[in-house]
């Protein structure tokens, strides 16, 4: 039953040529000469260098960024403790509000996640911006890290952690000593899907920004909404290129881990 | 104890935010003096929701395009996940890769790359003419035709991934059983592979139907003024309208058509987990 056959060559050629062409178009026309998107002018970088003399975009990036890493690490330890809670007492009261409550965020719509968390900072009188686009980031991603280490959890071996608490070691210790370094790839992981999640929320940032706290694909979103020009090609171009540098980068890491355990 | 400090933390925070969402609670306590005419004021967007066709409409239109494009996404991804899963072991890896990829690539860009190739003018119609199989441009941007084909690109990868996890533990031995047995291979397609399946095929619907009936990127973008989503009426009201206690009201009704079907998924997440 090995068989690999012609429909699985075509449902993979056509599967895959549907999921990268609209990328690859994206970025060969950011380095088209012409302004207009769909007739090529010639090879040129000048949308790039362009784009670096655009300081609403640089502004937007540097808060994307600033954004996507504090939320990102508050959402790991956030996140991480919370799958540890799911995994370790096996069942407490409201446990099933709290599953539903980690997992909810991962389809719920993101116009009613970003709706809600405006509503709940305007009760509670923030001012909105950089703060709240932050927290409303780490709520969400959140959710992801925890299940990931959830998932993760679930082969844990637990006698290592007895061992080491039999042996006298408090149970702090016992945490960064034993469970943190196992558990090290999926925090790391979770860290990642964190911060591209971060880095690509549109809707949910749109909802909790304030004045002077326009994020990246906000400004992306406006500058589409008036038309299609060479210049968000230059910057989807380097966002892509970075998720790709990432994505190779950790599955690499990954891969090395997962030799020297075997 | 260590861990429920936080963990009464991260309730606080979750448990804030579908109680902050009900109109009489926040939006509305910032205009009105008291709380009475606030709730009655409450009331009354609900009623509006329902007096004006338009809401409904949106809703209907929501669940059509989401249960559409929810089928369209499973047949793609199933066959791709089928193929990835049967795929020599050595290749899975990279072809795996190559499904994560576009998912952690940004939605916005994803969705902008199509705008491009479906306009007018765009590549799509100027390959085809080129070629000369039409000489009219095609009118694909701007329909719902067009968001389809953006919802189904942008949720393939949610679709594929679970999937895949459950083809490839899926015991190939009861293939061989049903195949030694007489059975011709579609029909065990059919009545094995698909029944084994159905976890996967669940999970992947869940995280493609839920999501996509509140969508608003793709139908703002791709889709014309035609084209009427629950997400975009939303976005409209608050944003544009700046009715706050309507655009609430549209999502709690929103939420409460998808209270059960998040529900069934967390149910089907927990099981596979545990």
């Amino acid at each position: 039953m090995k068989k690999f056959g012609n429909f699985n060559i075509a449902a993979l050629v056509i599967g895959f040529s549907f999921l990268y062409i609209p990328i690859i178009l994206l970025i060969l026309f950011s380095f088209n000469e012409s302004r207009l998107v769909t007739v090529w002018g010639g090879f040129s970088t000048k949308w790039y260098s362009e784009l670096m003399q655009n300081q609403g975009i640089k502004d937007a990036a540097w808060v994307t960024i600033k954004v996507a890493f504090v939320s990102s690490t508050m959402a790991t330890i956030l996140g991480t403790i919370a799958g540890l809670v799911m995994t370790r007492f096996g069942s407490f009261k409201g446990r099933t509000l709290f599953s539903g409550m980690i997992y909810a965020p991962m389809v719920m719509p993101e116009v009613i996640i970003g709706l809600s968390t405006l509503l709940m900072f305007v009760a509670l009188a923030v001012d909105r911006g950089v703060f709240t686009v932050t927290l409303a980031h780490i709520t969400f991603s959140m959710c992801y890290v925890a299940v990931v280490i959830q998932s993760r959890m679930s082969s844990y071996d637990d006698s290592i952690t007895e061992a080491a608490l039999d042996l006298g070691c408090t149970p702090f210790r016992t945490f960064i000593l034993i469970t943190l370094p196992i558990i090290l790839p999926a925090v790391i992981s979770g860290w990642l899907l964190s911060f591209t999640l971060s880095l690509d929320d549109l809707v949910i940032a749109s909802f909790t920004s304030g004045p002077g706290s326009t994020t990246l694909p906000m400004k992306i979103y406006s500058m589409v909404r008036l038309g299609v020009t060479p210049e968000i090609n230059a910057v989807s171009t380097i966002l892509v290129g970075l998720v790709t540098l990432g994505v190779v980068t950790a599955s690499i890491i990954g891969r090395r881990q997962k030799q020297q355990t075997i | 104890m260590f861990f429920m400090l936080p963990f009464i933390f991260v309730l606080k925070i979750s448990l804030a935010e579908p109680i902050m969402a009900i109109p009489p609670y926040t939006a509305l306590l910032e205009w009105g003096d008291s709380l009475l005419p606030s709730i009655r004021a409450s009331l009354e967007s609900y009623l509006f929701l329902f007096s004006d066709s338009l809401y409904i409409k949106a809703y209907l239109s929501s669940l059509k395009i989401a249960i559409i494009s929810t089928i369209l996404t499973l047949i793609i991804g199933y066959s791709i996940a089928y193929s990835v899963a049967k795929a020599p072991t050595r290749w899975r890896g990279v072809l795996l890769m190559l499904v994560i990829l576009p998912f952690w690539t940004s939605f916005l860009i994803r969705v902008y790359a199509w705008i491009g190739i479906l306009k007018t003018e765009g590549l799509l119609n100027l390959a085809l003419m080129s070629i000369g199989i039409i000489d009219k441009p095609l009118i694909i941007m701007n329909t719902d035709l067009a968001v389809y084909i953006g919802i189904v690109y942008s949720y393939l990868p949610f679709m594929i991934l679970p999937l895949y996890a459950n083809l490839e533990k899926m015991d190939m031995s009861l293939l061989e059983a049903a195949a030694d047995l007489g059975c011709r291979p579609f029909k065990t397609f059919w009545t094995v592979t698909i029944p084994l399946s159905i976890p996967g095929i669940l999970a992947g619907c869940f995280l493609v139907f839920i999501p996509v009936m509140g969508e608003f990127v793709i139908p703002d973008l791709l889709g014309g003024t035609k084209t009427l989503m629950i997400g975009k009426v939303l976005w409209t009201e608050f944003f544009y309208n700046r009715d706050w206690p309507v655009a609430s009201a549209v999502a709690i009704i929103l939420l409460a058509l998808l209270v059960v079907p998040i529900m069934l998924y967390q149910k089907s997440q927990e099981k596979a987990i545990s």
